[in-house]
C-alpha cells in the first residue's frame, strides 16, 4: 500500500517535465489534458491510500515511504520520507481534487493564451511542490515544498508579466514572503540543533519531556509562526495577498486561497505538539488570527473589485482558522481549511467566470443584473456565497461553528477572541451578499457594447463540482450536538493534538452549543439581511416611495429610518472603519513599511555600488582601513 | 657592534609605510609599482633580521624567492602597463576607471 | 629529495611538463593551434588519474608539503576546475581569434599554484603557490591585449595583489620572526609549548596572513577589486578567477589555522565574524542593483565568500566539512554559469545585461533549465547542492552557538535570492527580443551536464560529495 506514495507527487513532475521541456512538440490542447490528466492520477492515488488508511484501525492509520536515505551518515541523519496519515490525506484530496477542477477549468479560461504551456508547466511544478509540502515527514523536505510553491507563485503571479504592476505584485508578494522564510529556516536550525534530527514525527518523540531552556519551544514556535504567518497572508504579512491577484483568476483559486496559502495553517497543525508545548505562541496565534479576521473582514465591506473583496474574504477565512488552532482545536481549523478550499475556489472561479464574460471587467461597480446572462455561474456563486456566510445545511455552517465552539470553551465561557470571531461571521454574511447582490442583481451597469455570456461548459462544469462539495463537504463533520459524531474530527485525531476533548466530549455543554449555533446562525442571517436592505431592496424601495409616497407614509417612514439607522449608525461608522483601516494599516502602514525597507535597501545597494569608483587608490585605501581595523583587533582584544 | 634587533625591524616597518604611501598617494602606474617594491624589501629586511637573530637560514631563502616574485611581477606589471598606454595614452590612475560601480 | 618526494606531487609536475610543452609548441609554430586544447585537457586528465593511480600520504619535501585525503579533495576539484575552464574558453578564444599556446599554458600554471597552496605545509610553499597562480591570472585577466577593459582589470589586479601580497609576507616575516620557522607543525608547536618571542607578534602576524586570504577569497573590505577584475577580464578567466582562487585561498587558508593557528583563535574569531557579516551584506546588497550579469555574479561571489568565512571561523571538524562541501558545489555552478554567459555574451562585449536573458526558456529551453538551476543552486533553494552547503555551514555555527551570524547569513541569502531570480524571470517571464536558438558549442556540453550532476545531482543524492568531504576535513582534525 504505502509504496504507491511516491506516485503522488511523480505525476505532476511528469507533467511538469513534459509542458516544460517537451512544449514545443505538443499542442496548445495537449498542454492542458497532459497537466490535467497528471493532478487526476496523483487524486486517484491519494484516494486509494485514503481508502487503504480507513480500511485500518484508528490508532494505526499511517502510510510511511522511504524514497531514500538522504544523509545518512553519523549524527547526520536525513531521510527523505513521505509520510501519509491523516492530516496528510485531507491535504492532498484537497490539493488535487480542487487542483484538478482548476487545471479543467483553466481550458477555458487561458484558451488562445500564448503562454499556455508555460502556464501549465508552472501549474504542474506548483501542484508538485505543494504535495511534498504536506507530504514530506522532515522539514527539509517541507521546506522545499515551502519555497518551491512561492517561487511558482511568484511566477504565475507575474504570468501576464506585460502589465508593470503585476511584474511589482509578484514581487511583492515574493519580498514579504521572503521575510516569513527567514523565521523558517532559524527555527529548522534550531531545532536540529536541539534534536539532532529534522524529521517531525521524531521530533515530537524526543520534544515532550526535552530537556531544553524554558524558552526553547516559545522561540522555536514563534519562528515558525513566522513563516506561517507570511505564507497565509496574517497580520502584519497579509498585504502581499490582494496584490497577488494581478495573476490569472484559476491562479488566484488554486495559490492563493484553496492551497498555498493554507500551508502556514497546515506548518502549525503539523508541529501541533511543539505548539502546544507554548502557551505564549498559541495565544499569540489565536489573537493574531481572530484580529487579521475581523479586519480583513472589514476592509473587503468596501472593496470595489471583485477580486479583492474575494483576497481581503480569503485573508479574514485564514484568520479563522488561525484563530481555530491557537485556541487548540486543530482539526476545526483543518476543517474550515478543506471546507474553504471549496467554497473559495468555487467564489474564485465563479468571479473568473463573470470576469469572462464581461471581457475581463472586474469592478462591481461596472456589473450587476447578471443573474440571467449567466445563469450557471450564478446559481453556483450563489451556493459558495451561502456557504462561506455560514448559513446552516452548507459546509461553512459546520466548520465555522466548530471554531467559535472551540473559541467559546477556550476560556470557559464569553471571551474577546469569541465575540470578535462572531463578528466576523456576521460581517463576512454581510459583504459576501453585497458582492452578490453586485454582481447578479440590480440593473446592468456595463458599458452597452458589451455582450455577457454565460462561459463554456468546460468552465461551468468544474463550478458545478465544486458547488456540490461546497454544500456537501461539511457533512462529514457534523458535530456532536447536532446528532452527528463528527466524523472528520475523529479521523484527524490521532494526528493532531486537542486540548478540549475532554470538554467537547462532556454531555451537558449541548444545549449550550445549540444556543452558540443559533447565535451564530442569526447573526449571520442578520448580516445577510442587512446586505439585502442596502444594495438589493433600498433602490427599489425609493422607486416606491417616489410613487406611492402618501398611502405608505407611515411605514415606509419607519422602515426607511431603520435603514437610515443601520446606515448611519452601523454602515458608516464600519466603511469608515474600514476605509480607515484600509488606508492607513493597510496602505500606510504596512504597504509603507514594505515598499519602505525594500527602497531602502535598493537605495542602499545604490550608495554602495557609488563607493566602488573604479579608481585603485580607492580600493587600497578600502584595504588599508581593514588593514588598520585588524591591527586595532588584535591589539585591543 | 651589534645593531639590536627591534631597530631593523623598526627600519624595516617605516620602510613599509613609505611603500603603503607610496601606493596610496602617487597617481603614475610606475611609482606606485616601485612603491610596491619598497613594501617587498621591507619585508626583505625583516626576513633577514630575523633569520640572523634565530640563527636560521631558512628567513634568507624565504627573501631569494621574495626576490624572484618581485622580479616576476615587474615583468608582467609593465608588459601590462605598456598594453595599456597603448590603448589609452595615459598611466596616470586617476584617470584608469572605465570599470566601475 | 627521493623518490617518494617525486611521486607525492607528480600530478603538478605532469601539469608542469604540460605547460612548458604548449609554449614549447606555440614557439615552434605547429601543430595547428586547435590541438592545443587537447594537449592541455589531456595533462589535465592525466593528472587527475595519476591523483588516484599513485596516491601517497605524509609529509613530503623535509616536510614542505604534506599530501593526505584533504589534498586530494582540493586537487580533483581544482582540476576538474581547470578542464571546465579551458573547455569553456576554445569557443570563445575561436570566436574571438585569440587562442595560443600560452593561454592554455598560464591556465595549467595557476592550476599548479592551486595545488600547491593546497599541498603546502609550510609558509614558503604557501607563498610561492599563492604567487604562482595570482602571477598566471594577472597574464590571463589582462591577455586581450587590445581591449582597454582587459588591460585595466589586469592592472588593478596586480597592483592591489601586489599590495596586499606585501601584508602577507609581512605577516609571514613576523611570524618567523615570532616562532622561528614558517612550518605549519614547527608554528603550531612553538605556540602551544610558548617558545616564541611573543604571542602579540605571532597573532599580529597572522592578522596580516589573513589580509592575504581575505584578497584572493575576496572579503570585504578586500573584494573591491572583483567586481572590475571580473568585468574587465575575457568571461572564461572571469569563470576561472571566481572559482580557482576563491577555492584555493579558502583551502590554504583552512589547513593554515587548523594546523598551524588552531591555539589562538580566542585572538582573531571576532575579525572573522565581522568580516564574515560585512562581506555578506555587502555583497549582496550591491548585486542588487546590478544589470550587468558578470558584475552581479562577482558580487555574488563576494556574498558567498562571507558564507565561507563563517566556517572558516567556526573552525569545528563539522565546519570544516561543510566549507568543503560548500566550496565544490559553488566552485562548479558558478564555473557553469560564466560558462553560459560567455555564450549569450555577443562580440565587443555585448550582451552582458540582463535583458539579454529575455525569452531565453523559449530560445533555448535546456540552457535556460541549466541557468535557472544554478541560480536556484546559488540561491540556495532546497533540493539542490547549494541548498545543502548553506545548511551545513549554519548548522555547525549553531553547534558552535554562533546563533547571530547565522540569524544574519539566513536574512542575507532571502536577500540574494531576488537578484538570482531577476536571470530566471527574465528568461521565462519576458518576451525574447529574437526567437533564434543559442548556439551551444560541443565543448561547452560537458560542463553543462557537470554542472547538473553537481546541482541537482549531488542535491538529490549527497551522499558520495558528503563522504569525501567529511574524510578530507577529517585528515585535518
Amino acid at each position: 500500500m504505502s509504496d504507491t506514495l511516491y506516485l503522488i507527487t511523480l505525476f505532476p513532475l511528469v507533467g511538469f517535465l513534459v509542458n516544460g521541456l517537451l512544449g514545443r512538440w505538443i499542442s496548445e490542447r495537449q498542454s492542458g489534458l497532459i497537466a490535467s490528466l497528471a493532478v487526476l492520477g496523483s487524486l486517484l492515488v491519494s484516494a486509494q491510500l485514503l481508502l487503504g488508511l480507513l480500511a485500518r484501525p484508528a490508532e494505526d492509520r499511517l502510510f510511511v515511504q522511504l524514497l531514500f536515505a538522504w544523509i545518512p551518515v553519523g549524527d547526520l541523519n536525513i531521510d527523505v520520507m513521505y509520510r501519509f496519515d491523516p492530516l496528510t490525506a485531507v491535504m492532498t484530496l484537497v490539493i488535487t481534487g480542487v487542483g484538478l477542477l482548476i487545471h479543467i477549468y483553466s481550458l477555458g479560461y487561458m484558451r488562445g493564451d500564448p503562454g499556455i504551456r508555460r502556464y501549465y508547466a508552472f501549474l504542474n511544478l506548483f501542484t508538485f511542490m505543494m504535495l511534498n509540502l504536506v507530504l514530506a515527514d522532515n522539514l527539509v523536505l517541507l521546506f522545499m515544498g515551502w519555497e518551491g510553491v512561492g517561487l511558482c507563485s511568484y511566477l504565475l503571479i507575474g504570468f501576464w508579466f506585460a502589465d508593470e504592476a503585476k511584474a511589482r505584485a509578484g514581487l511583492k508578494a515574493f519580498i514579504v514572503n521572503r521575510i516569513g522564510d527567514a523565521g523558517f529556516i532559524i527555527a529548522m536550525v534550531l531545532l536540529f540543533h536541539q534534536f539532532g534530527t529534522l524529521s517531525m514525527s521524531e521530533m515530537a518523540g524526543k520534544a515532550e519531556g526535552a530537556l531544553v531552556g524554558p524558552n526553547f519551544f516559545t522561540i522555536v514556535t514563534l519562528l515558525l509562526l513566522v513563516g506561517a504567518i507570511g505564507k497565509s497572508a496574517q497580520i502584519p504579512l497579509f498585504v502581499w495577498l490582494p496584490d497577488a491577484m494581478a495573476g490569472p483568476t484559476p491562479v488566484s483559486a488554486l495559490i492563493h486561497a484553496a492551497t498555498m496559502v493554507t500551508a502556514g495553517v497546515y506548518l502549525i497543525v503539523r508541529n501541533s505538539l511543539l505548539f502546544s508545548l507554548a502557551p505564549t505562541t498559541m495565544a499569540t496565534v489565536a489573537a493574531i488570527g481572530v484580529l487579521t479576521a475581523f479586519l480583513a473582514a472589514t476592509i473587503a465591506m468596501t472593496q470595489t473589485d471583485i477580486k479583492k473583496v474575494l483576497a481581503y474574504s480569503t485573508i479574514s477565512q485564514l484568520g479563522y482558522m488561525f484563530m481555530a488552532v491557537g485556541v487548540g482545536a486543530f482539526s476545526a481549523g483543518i476543517f474550515h481549511l478543506m471546507t474553504h478550499a471549496f467554497f473559495k475556489a468555487l467564489l474564485f472561479l465563479g468571479a473568473g467566470s463573470v470576469i469572462h464574460g464581461l471581457d475581463g471587467e472586474q469592478e462591481l461597480g461596472k456589473m450587476g443584473g447578471l443573474k440571467h446572462r449567466m445563469p450557471g455561474t450564478h446559481w453556483t456563486m450563489l451556493i459558495g456565497v451561502l456557504a462561506i456566510s455560514g448559513i446552516p445545511g452548507l459546509s461553512g455552517f459546520f466548520s465555522k461553528d466548530e471554531i467559535l465552539w472551540g473559541a467559546f470553551i477556550w476560556h470557559d465561557g464569553v471571551n474577546w477572541i469569541w465575540l470578535l470571531g462572531i463578528m466576523t461571521a456576521g460581517l463576512t454574511a454581510f459583504y459576501m451578499f453585497r458582492l452578490y447582490f453586485l454582481v447578479f442583481h440590480g440593473p446592468a451597469r456595463w458599458p452597452g457594447d458589451t455582450q455577457p455570456h454565460e462561459s463554456p461548459s468546460v468552465m461551468t462544469i468544474p463550478l458545478t463540482l465544486l458547488a456540490y462539495l461546497a454544500i456537501l463537504g461539511g457533512y462529514v463533520g457534523i458535530p456532536e450536538a447536532l446528532g452527528g459524531i463528527n466524523r472528520f474530527h475523529h479521523f484527524l485525531a490521532p494526528v493532531v493534538i486537542s486540548y478540549h476533548t475532554a470538554i467537547a466530549a462532556a454531555p451537558n455543554t449541548r444545549p449550550l452549543e445549540l444556543l452558540l449555533m443559533a447565535v451564530s446562525t442569526v447573526v449571520s442571517l442578520g448580516g445577510v439581511y442587512y446586505a439585502y436592505r442596502i444594495y438589493r431592496v433600498q433602490p427599489a424601495l425609493a422607486e416606491q416611495l417616489a410613487r406611492r409616497l402618501r398611502p405608505l407614509y407611515g411605514l415606509s417612514r419607519n422602515r426607511y429610518y431603520v435603514d437610515e439607522f443601520y446606515q448611519a449608525v452601523v454602515v458608516r461608522p464600519f466603511q469608515k472603519l474600514s476605509g480607515l483601516c484600509w488606508n492607513w494599516f493597510d496602505v500606510r502602514a504596512i504597504d509603507g513599511l514594505v515598499n519602505a525597507s525594500a527602497r531602502s535597501i535598493a537605495r542602499l545597494s545604490g550608495v554602495v555600488r557609488q563607493l566602488q569608483s573604479g579608481l585603485i587608490q580607492h580600493y587600497a585605501s578600502l584595504i588599508l582601513l581593514g588593514v588598520i581595523f585588524i591591527m586595532l583587533y588584535i591589539t585591543m582584544g | 657592534m651589534v645593531v639590536p634587533l627591534h631597530h631593523i625591524i623598526a627600519i624595516s616597518g617605516l620602510l613599509f609605510t613609505i611603500g603603503v604611501v607610496g601606493v596610496l598617494f602617487r597617481r603614475s602606474a610606475i611609482i606606485v609599482f616601485m612603491s610596491v617594491e619598497i613594501m617587498l624589501n621591507a619585508v626583505n629586511l625583516a626576513f633577514v633580521a630575523f633569520s640572523r637573530y634565530h640563527g636560521s637560514v631558512d628567513g634568507q631563502v624565504f627573501v631569494f624567492f621574495i626576490m624572484t616574485l618581485a622580479a616576476a611581477e615587474v615583468a608582467v606589471g609593465l608588459a601590462i602597463i605598456i598594453a595599456l598606454y597603448r590603448n589609452l595614452r595615459t598611466a596616470d590612475l586617476s584617470e584608469i576607471h572605465e570599470l566601475k560601480h | 629529495m627521493n623518490a617518494a618526494d617525486i611521486l607525492s606531487t607528480l600530478p603538478e609536475l605532469v601539469l608542469t611538463v604540460t605547460a612548458l610543452g604548449l609554449l614549447l609548441l606555440e614557439v615552434m609554430g605547429k601543430p595547428p593551434r586547435a590541438r592545443f586544447v587537447w594537449v592541455a585537457l589531456g595533462g589535465v586528465g592525466l593528472a587527475l588519474g595519476l591523483e588516484f593511480a599513485v596516491p601517497s600520504e605524509g609529509q613530503f619535501y623535509a616536510g614542505m608539503i604534506s599530501v593526505d585525503l584533504f589534498t586530494r579533495f582540493f586537487n580533483v576539484l581544482f582540476l576538474t576546475t581547470a578542464a571546465g575552464s579551458l573547455l569553456i574558453s576554445v569557443p570563445y578564444l575561436r570566436r574571438t581569434l585569440e587562442e595560443r599556446g600560452e593561454y592554455y599554458a598560464l591556465t595549467l600554471f595557476a592550476t599548479v599554484g592551486m595545488m600547491f597552496m593546497a599541498k603546502a605545509h609550510d609558509l614558503t610553499i604557501t607563498f610561492l603557490g599563492l604567487e604562482l597562480l595570482s602571477v598566471s591570472l594577472y597574464i590571463l585577466v589582462a591577455f586581450y591585449r587590445n581591449r582597454v577593459r582587459s588591460n585595466e582589470a589586469g592592472l588593478k589586479y596586480l597592483l592591489l595583489g601586489a599590495f596586499s601580497t606585501g601584508f602577507f609576507l609581512f605577516g609571514i616575516a613576523l611570524i618567523y620572526g615570532s616562532t622561528g620557522t614558517t612550518h605549519y607543525d614547527g608554528i603550531r608547536l612553538a605556540i602551544g609549548s610558548g617558545e616564541q618571542l611573543s604571542m602579540a607578534l605571532t597573532v599580529t602576524g597572522f592578522g596580516l596572513l589573513i589580509i592575504g586570504f581575505a584578497f584572493k577569497v575576496a572579503l570585504v573590505p578586500f573584494h573591491m577589486y572583483a567586481p572590475d577584475v571580473y568585468e574587465g577580464a575575457p568571461t572564461p578567466i572571469t569563470a576561472f578567477v571566481s572559482t580557482g582562487p576563491k577555492v584555493a585561498g579558502f583551502a590554504a587558508f583552512l589547513k593554515v589555522i587548523a594546523t598551524a593557528f588552531a591555539f589562538t583563535t580566542q585572538h582573531w574569531w571576532g575579525i572573522l565574524w565581522i568580516l564574515a557579516a560585512i562581506t555578506m551584506t555587502v555583497g549582496n546588497i550591491t548585486a542588487l542593483r546590478q544589470d550587468n550579469l558578470k558584475r552581479m555574479l562577482a558580487f555574488s561571489g563576494v556574498a558567498h565568500a562571507g558564507y565561507l568565512a563563517i566556517a572558516i571561523m567556526v573552525g569545528s571538524a563539522d565546519s570544516a566539512f561543510a566549507l568543503l562541501f560548500y566550496l565544490a558545489a559553488y566552485a562548479i555552478t558558478t564555473l557553469g554559469a560564466f560558462g553560459i554567459v560567455s555564450l549569450i555574451e555577443g562580440e565587443d562585449e555585448s550582451g552582458l545585461d540582463m535583458d539579454s536573458y529575455r525569452g531565453l526558456a523559449r530560445r533555448s529551453p535546456y540552457l535556460a533549465g541549466v541557468f535557472a538551476l544554478i541560480m536556484l543552486s546559488l540561491a540556495g533553494f532546497p533540493p539542490t547542492a547549494g541548498f545543502l552547503g548553506k545548511f551545513f555551514i549554519f548548522s555547525a555555527a549553531i553547534d558552535e552557538g554562533y546563533t547571530w551570524l547565522v540569524i544574519i547569513a539566513v536574512v542575507n541569502s532571502l536577500i540574494s535570492v531576488y537578484y538570482y531570480l531577476r536571470p530566471v524571470v527574465a528568461m521565462y517571464m519576458q518576451e525574447p527580443a529574437d526567437e533564434s536558438a543559442v548556439a551551444v558549442p560541443a565543448f561547452i556540453v560537458p560542463v553543462l551536464l557537470l554542472v547538473v550532476l553537481v546541482a541537482l545531482g549531488l542535491g538529490l543524492f549527497p551522499m558520495s560529495l558528503v563522504k569525501n568531504s567529511i574524510a578530507a576535513a577529517g585528515s585535518l582534525f
